[in-house]
């Protein structure tokens, strides 16, 4: 048996089921952060094996879904100026205030390009020395690294016509955030296996220490999945938590060293303001002053517009993991992934998208 | 230099003729179409007729297992087959980009002869536009195509039951993988070849000794989940697939993985869903294994009356899951 084939044997993953079952007492609610987590749940099938008295919520493990409305707002907003827009085609359809997106303002006469990656908004810009590129950089820390690398780059070649608007986020303080909030209920946290192969284990240890919350790094395959339930649960039961690493095959303890130099060598956190949890300090990475040449929201003197939030749309609650996404009552009525009303039904990692396509 | 095509062929005058006559009428080669009068008279089609229409575009226009020539044919032979008919006569009408070179275009003719011939269809009569360099890619093909239905009553989408099995001719995603790899110029290990192939002579095999097939149809475009989908409207039942026994070449698996595609989702060119009474389902899958055509053949699943107009998939784990229909085009995603 391949290596990777094992972590989807169906035998080897029933066993740990049969033991989940037996070791559960009471309720157990879990919460992913990461949304190929929620993918992955929805996809292998797990969601209808785990026992009833399991609760799985999807948290804000979409970074197109944790985007906050004003943020879209401004971005929108420089779109009108005398730019062109470099960014990743899962932005495109995401509805801001009064539903606008990218896609609309694009057809409106903005000059959007749809990459890859920064480095594809870098040499766009060099393919282009009389236009201004502006790449928008939303994601968490596992695209951050690659974004700083770019930005070092278009400073060494001395290029003047790239710049970054930074939306990115940071994972450990929003979990921070989740865990302080009393209304919300929440037993364990599958921590994202992604982001941490960045990070490593060392900024999530707070959740033990101050929150007694138990934690896992867990690989994306259904026997990873199942195998963290089951240490969060065994961690419940015994009452003390711990931050486990469950992925070492991809994650390191210390992440990637090299990755968070860079990063932040080029960004130094900032306030941040998150669809759903509002504004949480020192999760969002702004550019440093030492490459604020490269900074779209002062290059351009674009703020955070003032808007009124998505009238009817839930999704702050849902990336909260109050509520689940079919109990929103535009779900799968007035918002469809076909006619998004909110961005959690756009990316096709949003927990309501993922709802809409595998939920029986 | 190879000689490629101009306007002029496109004509109606001698440039045209001279075209119609080296090209066409020599490599379909059959007494009705050489006649060249403006209308075929067709003779020897009686009751219930089947008939399909399909336009034929693809980029590129050659690829691994074929080329739009014997995809035009194909589709259409498979198509009027899907209603439990034998395919007759096949038109095709061309339109062609200026600068397209001859050489191409004379494999291209030369593919659809041979699919023809393969599929016992003649095709009778045609047309040529060519158009300036820009307005169409390269070459667009039109094939109508029509037969005789010899099924009583015909299989149609609408007609799936509950208890029924479901089955599916062969592996799936084999065309979709074949054309999207190499369209990003990616090479795997072992080459995925497009599976279009004739599939009228199996189905006349099923036709004749099963009888009663309630529901042929091609998993095209939007792949074995989208049809599937269809049918389970169609029909208003519930499909049950058991993700285990979906046919899927481990290159394709490996192929989708790496390039972030569901096979389920993926066009096929040469593969059939078959829906028929549970008791028919042995003799079924034994009539497809004996037939080129049906060699990866199996049973998928099940037709069930619980979830009205829903497919269901049982997954390898056990588990279950909704199989929906794609949702346009996936873009790149931002982690
Ligand atoms: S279903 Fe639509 S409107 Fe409701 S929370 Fe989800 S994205 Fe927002």
């Amino acid at each position: 048996m391949n290596l990777l084939s094992k972590f989807k044997d169906p035998e080897l993953c029933h066993n740990i089921l049969g033991q989940i079952k037996q070791d559960i007492q009471g309720d157990f609610r879990f919460m992913e952060v990461c949304g190929t987590h929620t993918v992955s749940i929805f996809q292998s099938g797990i969601r209808t094996l785990l026992p009833g008295n399991i609760v799985h919520l999807s948290g804000p493990g979409c970074p197109v879904c944790v985007t906050h409305d004003r943020e879209i707002a401004a971005y929108l907003s420089l779109s009108q100026k005398d730019v062109i827009i470099a960014t990743f085609g899962d932005l495109m359809k995401v509805p801001g205030p009064g539903g606008k997106n990218l896609k609309l303002a694009q057809a409106e006469g903005a000059r959007i390009n749809i990459v890859y990656s920064a480095f594809d908004a870098l040499n766009l810009a060099k393919e282009n020395p009389d236009d201004k590129i502006v790449f928008l950089g939303v994601g968490f820390e596992t695209t951050a690294p690659t974004v700083a690398v770019t930005i070092k780059l278009a400073k060494d070649q001395g290029v003047k016509n790239f710049s970054i608007l930074s939306f990115h986020k940071l994972v450990p303080p929003a979990l921070k955030a989740l865990s302080a909030d009393k209304d919300i209920r929440v037993d364990g946290l599958l921590l994202p296996g992604h982001v941490s192969t960045i990070i490593g284990l060392e900024p999530y240890l707070f959740l033990a220490e101050d929150y007694n919350m138990p934690a896992v790094i867990g690989g994306f395959e259904p026997l990873d999945i199942l195998q963290s339930i089951l240490i969060m649960i065994r961690q419940k039961n015994d009452g003390k938590a711990q931050v486990i690493n469950n992925y070492k095959r991809a994650v390191s303890d210390l992440g990637n060293p090299r990755a968070t130099k860079v990063m932040n060598e080029v960004f130094e956190p900032s306030d941040a303001l998150w669809r759903g949890l509002g504004n949480i300090p020192g999760s969002g990475l702004a550019i440093r002053e030492t490459f604020s040449e490269f900074d779209a929201s002062l290059i351009y003197d674009q703020d955070l517009p003032e808007v009124d939030e998505i009238p009817g749309c839930k999704c702050g609650e849902v990336l909260k993991g109050l509520i689940a996404p079919d109990k929103c009552p535009l779900f799968g009525t007035r918002c469809t992934p076909a006619k998004p009303v909110g961005p959690c039904m756009v990316s096709t990692e949003g927990s309501c998208a993922a709802y809409h396509k595998y939920k029986i | 230099m190879s000689e490629k095509i101009i306007l002029d062929y496109g004509s109606g005058g001698k440039a045209s003729q001279r075209l119609i006559k080296n090209l066409f009428v020599k490599h379909f080669d059959n007494s009705i179409l050489s006649k060249m009068d403006d209308a075929v008279l067709i003779s020897d089609l009686q009751g219930p007729l089947s008939m399909s229409t399909d336009t034929f575009t693809v980029d590129p226009v050659f690829f691994p297992g074929g080329n739009i020539g014997s995809l035009s044919v194909h589709g259409t032979v498979n198509d009027v087959a899907m209603l439990g008919a034998i395919p007759k006569y096949i038109s095709c009408a061309f339109i062609l980009e200026e600068g397209l070179e001859m050489d191409d275009l004379d494999k291209i003719v030369r593919s659809m002869a041979i699919a023809a011939q393969e599929a016992g269809v003649l095709i009778v009569t045609g047309d040529t536009k060519v158009v300036p360099k820009g307005a169409v890619d390269k070459i667009f093909i039109n094939t109508t195509g029509i037969g005789s239905v010899i099924a009583d009553p015909s299989p149609s989408g609408s007609r799936a039951c509950p208890g029924d099995a479901i089955l599916v001719s062969g592996s799936i995603g084999d065309h979709g993988l074949a054309i999207l790899s190499h369209r990003q110029g990616i090479s795997f290990e072992t080459d995925v070849l497009s599976d279009s192939q004739n599939l009228n002579h199996l189905i006349l095999k099923l036709i004749n000794e099963l009888g009663d097939v309630h529901v042929l149809r091609d998993p095209t475009r939007g792949g074995l989940a989208t049809t599937l989908n269809e049918i389970a409207l169609q029909s208003d039942v519930e499909m049950l697939i058991e993700q285990d026994r979906i046919p899927i070449r481990e290159e394709v698996e490996g192929g989708c993985s790496f390039l972030g595609l569901d096979p389920l989702f993926l066009a096929n060119e040469g593969k059939f869903i078959c829906i028929l009474p549970q008791e028919s389902a042995a003799r079924a899958l034994e009539i497809m294994h004996s037939d080129p055509a049906g060699q990866g053949a199996a049973i998928i699943g099940e037709v069930r009356e619980e979830r009205k107009g829903k497919v269901i998939l049982r997954t390898g784990l056990g588990g279950h899951r909704l199989l929906d229909m794609l949702e346009g085009e996936q873009l790149p995603r931002i982690c």
